[in-house]
């Protein structure tokens, strides 16, 4: 036989001081604690400034004899030419941009695993924030027109009570449906 | 139904051409940006031979091919046409140049003793020269023209007809 | 024989397919019902017709009769039993023959199942799914024939590529393709309900588990894929954004776009146009997936392409995108939503750019696989879009929707009060602040780290919160203990709460991504016998070559003796797998995979001698993580798909004072 409840049961989402604090902070603490425990594990000692340089710029570059793959992570020989060829390349102190050039120079354009942000190829950058704008402004708009509509039924009831109403009824559609 | 609304279907009627349009490429295909520019010059350690430059030829039609031993089966169906051809225009003041790939000496030694290769081949130390030209693949012909550009980049094994007509205008003179 | 008979049946089952489709229209419009029985039928017959094909073509495979093409492409005498029955799907003809198989099993369950209960709606259903196979049948009968023979029969078969002959074959593109097929239903109810002008919430409840299922298995074929790849391929990596992998993840995004904006549609009766855009969308991204696999038109790894196939399947896409687009065009009148929303500030906002984001990333997808394509028809100069440009675009926007995931369950249907939202999200955006800040302290300084940890620890404390104080609520009502209030709160919400564990999944596997990406570190040389790389606190010493025949191949091998701070990890022995038909060898990986980070390694290239090896070293941390959130993401889908009468009789048991 359930007692009953000296008070109504919390909405959900109420302000409830201390009690949830002592799950969610050790859950999370536990995460950080995994996390920094991996991202600690591997100090970067073994690779000098040099090769890092190196394997960012030959991210860049597409191993022209593989699929769709870089020069820095190419298994094939000529890529690992390649990339002897860009460390030599940038101990003589060119920029990466002049590296870039060489390559495009002798395989065109094709051979930058990103198209350059200028002329035609500008496109490809441009048209993904494009979209996303103009979605977000339609977006907008639909909520404010649904919101806008007239509401033709009883006037509205008390926020959080309708939210706890609207919740046990549909975790009862759910159970149900 | 209004026309306004027969435009939704047809909007996707770009796509559906766009990938038409794909049927006509090839995705492996790579167009050089050297084609009708200087060739770039390089030196070659040749077999059994002296060093050899390319800027040193100039004033003569030259033909620079790439190939491995391990190319298969692509150089050995044009080998015995390159070592033809150039037995048949050596005379003629064409300069045929082979260069080798990735590969160890004494498989292109025997490469080059199985078609009596005669003109010179030579080893590319650190694929200098190969990325110089822009190689992705092999066999690459390149012809270059007497003033030093190079006319036509040939992707895969030379065919007879090909080989001839791009001797033909080299020798010609001018080139391309 | 076989050639004769497989052929034969192929255009048998093109025909019954073909009555059925005709039957099933002709029957539903002029309202006979034996015409409706009858392509009914058919539906078993094609299935049972299709069936036998595929019986025929693995005999052949398992018998290796090597006078069928198909046969002596894809298997040798040599290959164990398991890959023969696998080289059904190993090459063109016969993963097409799967594939319409497939679809006839899911056609008779369909036709099977609803038949009875939804009388108007069904016959159409059939049609478009019938439809669907007329044309996978039509290619085999008039494109690629799996039956086909060849002449002089070799002496042995070609094999399939060495590197799909791994158990990974039996299990990933089967996956994939009940995903595709799984699709194709919630399509066909869809324009059935298009067609007969029933615009109700109908087809939408009815197809709504076959949706969850087939993006459960499109899910587990994209993971299971990432995952043979990164422990075969070795170049560390699991997603190269290849133009065939972006086909199978286009669909996926729109089918998670779907399966959200469903809700919507249940709830608040709006969105009818754009849930009827979403799953045409999706179905329509299967078609084109398959398209660029098999037409050739775009360079992949993955694609295998033959003739006229690229042609008939760009005329299927058409025929699809025109038909279902008009379709809703001449509808789109009688689709007008009734959605009221009380502030714009509300969970069907959240659901909105949820939306928003997930077709964002398959628009940019899209954009940039078609790219090079456009740049070389318009321009005539050939371009790469490769990871670089994905990375940058879909990073932040995955960052988006995690943040979403975080609060979409603290935000409130129709609308929320100011009062409401600053409750609700104060707690997990301390927690993550506090998270966050902890990390910073003990050494990640990163920003993208910190930035990606902020937004994980953000959504994952607001999951479980939503948890817990449900839980607590629960048990508090109902005096059960805190165990069994969450079971039952799982077992009697479990669309909900299942949910919410698919999206602890997706947000594990985004911190997976994420850690393995920003704190990889590589480092490759060459080392004589005796010499030592060191990469991280791992020490690695070469000992020397070894070389060995195995049935298929030659192995080289590098003894390798790995030791983390001194402790001795065993023994590594990365390679290189040379075979008889292939010009380059196959890397053998070798590697310590454990949860908190993996230890990669691989032979790049090494002296005939024996005397020195190159060894490219790799450690990936967390990126196990990756593969444990899509665990979690099955777990999460297995928990909301649960059927109805198992769970109540658990929920009962579960209860026994209920008064």
């Amino acid at each position: 036989m359930r007692e009953q409840p000296s008070q109504p049961s919390m909405p959900e989402g109420a302000w409830r001081p201390g009690r949830a604090w002592p799950l969610v902070a050790a859950a999370l603490c536990l995460l950080a604690a995994v996390g920094l425990a991996c991202a600690a594990s591997a100090p970067p000692t073994s690779s000098t400034a040099l090769d890092d340089r190196v394997r960012e710029i030959a991210s860049d570059l597409r191993c022209v004899v593989c699929q769709n793959l870089s020069v820095a992570d190419s298994p094939s020989d000529l890529a690992r030419e390649m990339r002897n060829l860009i460390r030599e390349l940038v101990q003589q102190g060119k920029s990466r941009q002049e590296i870039q050039d060489y390559f495009v120079s002798r395989y065109g354009e094709f051979v930058l695993l990103a198209p350059p942000k200028h002329g035609f190829s500008l496109l490809v950058w441009v048209l993904p924030f494009l979209a996303l704008v103009i979605g977000a402004g339609g977006v907008y708009l639909v909520a404010r027109r649904w919101a806008t509509r007239p509401p033709g039924g009883p006037p509205p009831a008390d926020p959080a009570y309708l939210d706890r109403v609207r919740r046990e009824l549909h975790e009862r559609e759910d159970g149900a449906a | 139904m209004s026309w306004k609304k027969a435009l939704i279907p047809l909007a996707t009627l770009p796509v559906i051409l766009l990938l038409a349009y794909g049927f006509w490429t090839d995705p492996k295909a790579i167009p050089s940006p050297l084609v009708r520019k200087e060739a770039p010059n390089f030196r070659i350690a040749v077999f059994d031979g002296a060093e050899m430059s390319l800027a040193s030829q100039r004033g003569k039609p030259v033909i620079v091919n790439f190939w491995a031993s391990w190319c298969f089966p692509a150089c050995y169906e044009e080998a015995p046409l390159m070592e033809a051809t150039w037995r048949k225009y050596k005379d003629q003041g064409l300069v045929m140049v082979g260069v080798v790939i990735q590969d160890k000496d004494p498989n292109a030694r025997e490469f080059m003793r199985r078609f009596g290769y005669s003109f010179p081949n030579g080893p590319d130390p650190g694929s200098k020269i190969s990325i110089d030209f822009g190689v992705y693949g092999v066999p690459e012909t390149f012809f270059i023209d007497r003033q030093g550009r190079i006319a036509y980049k040939q992707v895969g094994a030379v065919a007879p007809e090909v080989m001839e007509a791009q001797i033909q205008a080299l020798l010609k003179g001018q080139g391309a | 024989m076989i050639s004769t008979l497989g052929g034969f049946t192929i255009f048998l089952a093109l025909g019954v397919a073909l009555y059925a489709v005709i039957a099933a229209i002709a029957g539903a419009r002029a309202n006979r019902e034996d015409w409706l029985a009858s392509s009914r039928n058919a539906v078993l017959a094609h299935f049972c017709l299709v069936t036998l094909a595929i019986f025929l073509l693995e005999y052949a495979l398992v018998t290796s009769d090597f006078s069928l093409r198909y046969v002596a492409n894809t298997s040798t005498r040599g290959s164990l039993t398991r890959y023969k029955i696998a080289g059904l799907w190993g090459s063109l003809e016969g993963s097409i023959l799967l594939w319409e198989w497939l679809q006839a099993l899911f056609a008779t369950l369909v036709v099977a199942r609803y038949s009875d209960r939804h009388r108007e709606l069904m016959p159409y259903v059939q049609a478009v799914l019938q439809g669907i196979s007329v044309f996978f049948l039509a290619l085999m009968a008039f494109g690629v024939n799996p039956f086909a023979r060849v002449f002089p029969i070799p002496p042995d078969g070609r094999g399939l590529n060495p590197l799909l002959e791994v158990t990974d074959m039996l299990v990933h593109p089967l996956l994939l393709y009940l995903g595709y097929v799984g699709f194709s239903i919630p399509f066909a109810f869809a324009m059935a309900a298009l067609i007969t002008g029933r615009l109700s919430d109908e087809w939408l409840t009815i197809t709504r588990r076959w949706t969850v299922v087939a993006w459960l298995f499109l899910t587990c074929g994209i993971f299971y894929g990432g995952w043979w790849s990164y422990r075969t391929l070795g170049w560390g990596g699991y997603w190269a954004w290849d133009p065939v992998e972006n086909a199978s993840f286009m669909p996926w995004l729109t089918g998670t776009a779907f399966i959200h904006s469903v809700m919507i549609q249940e709830r608040k009766r709006m969105l009818k146009v754009w849930n009827l855009l979403l799953i045409t969308l999706t179905f329509s991204l299967v078609i084109f997936g398959t398209f660029l696999t098999r037409s050739g038109i775009l360079g992949s790894v993955h694609a295998f392409a033959d003739g006229p196939v690229g042609v008939m399947f760009l005329g299927f896409l058409t025929l699809v995108l025109l038909f279902s687009f008009g379709l809703i065009a001449y509808r789109s009148d009688r689709l007008k939503g009734r959605g009221e929303l009380d502030s714009v500030v509300s969970r069907e906002s959240a659901f909105l750019l949820n939306n928003l984001v997930l077709v964002g990333i398959c628009f940019t997808v899209f954009l940039g696989t078609v790219f090079p394509l456009l740049s070389e028809a318009l321009r005539g100069a050939k371009v790469s879009v490769g990871t670089p440009y994905f990375n940058r675009v879909s990073v932040p926007l995955g960052m988006s929707l995690v943040l979403l995931m975080g609060i979409g369950p603290l935000i409130a249907w129709g609308r929320a009060s100011l009062n409401n939202l600053r409750r609700n999200f104060l707690k997990p955006l301390l927690a993550a602040v506090l998270g966050t800040a902890l990390l910073y302290g003990l050494g990640v300084h990163e920003f993208p780290a910190l930035l990606a940890f902020l937004c994980c620890f953000f959504a994952l404390g607001a999951i479980v919160f939503e948890f817990t104080v449900a839980t607590r609520a629960r048990a508090r009502a109902t005096g059960e203990s805190r165990v069994a209030a969450f079971a039952t709160l799982l077992l009697k919400s479990r669309r909900r709460y299942g949910g919410l564990i698919v999206h602890v999944g997706v947000i594990v596997a985004i911190i997976g991504i994420a850690i393995s990406s920003i704190y990889k570190v590589e480092h490759e040389q060459t080392l004589r016998v005796g010499e030592s790389l060191t990469i991280g606190r791992y020490v690695i010493r070469f000992d020397g070559l070894a070389a060995g025949e195995r049935p298929t191949h030659v192995l080289v091998w590098a003894n390798l003796a790995a030791t983390k701070d001194g402790a001795s990890l065993g023994e590594l022995t990365p390679g290189q797998r040379f075979y008889p038909n292939q010009q380059s060898p196959f890397a053998s990986v070798d590697a310590r995979y454990r949860w908190n980070e993996d230890l990669y390694v691989v032979l790049s290239a090494f002296e005939r001698d024996g005397k020195s090896a190159t060894i490219k070293a790799m450690i990936n941390p967390m990126i196990s993580w990756i593969w444990i959130g899509g665990a979690i993401i099955l777990l999460g889908v297995i928990v909301a798909v649960l059927p109805e009468r198992r769970l109540a009789m658990l929920a009962l048991r579960s209860r026994p004072q209920e008064a």
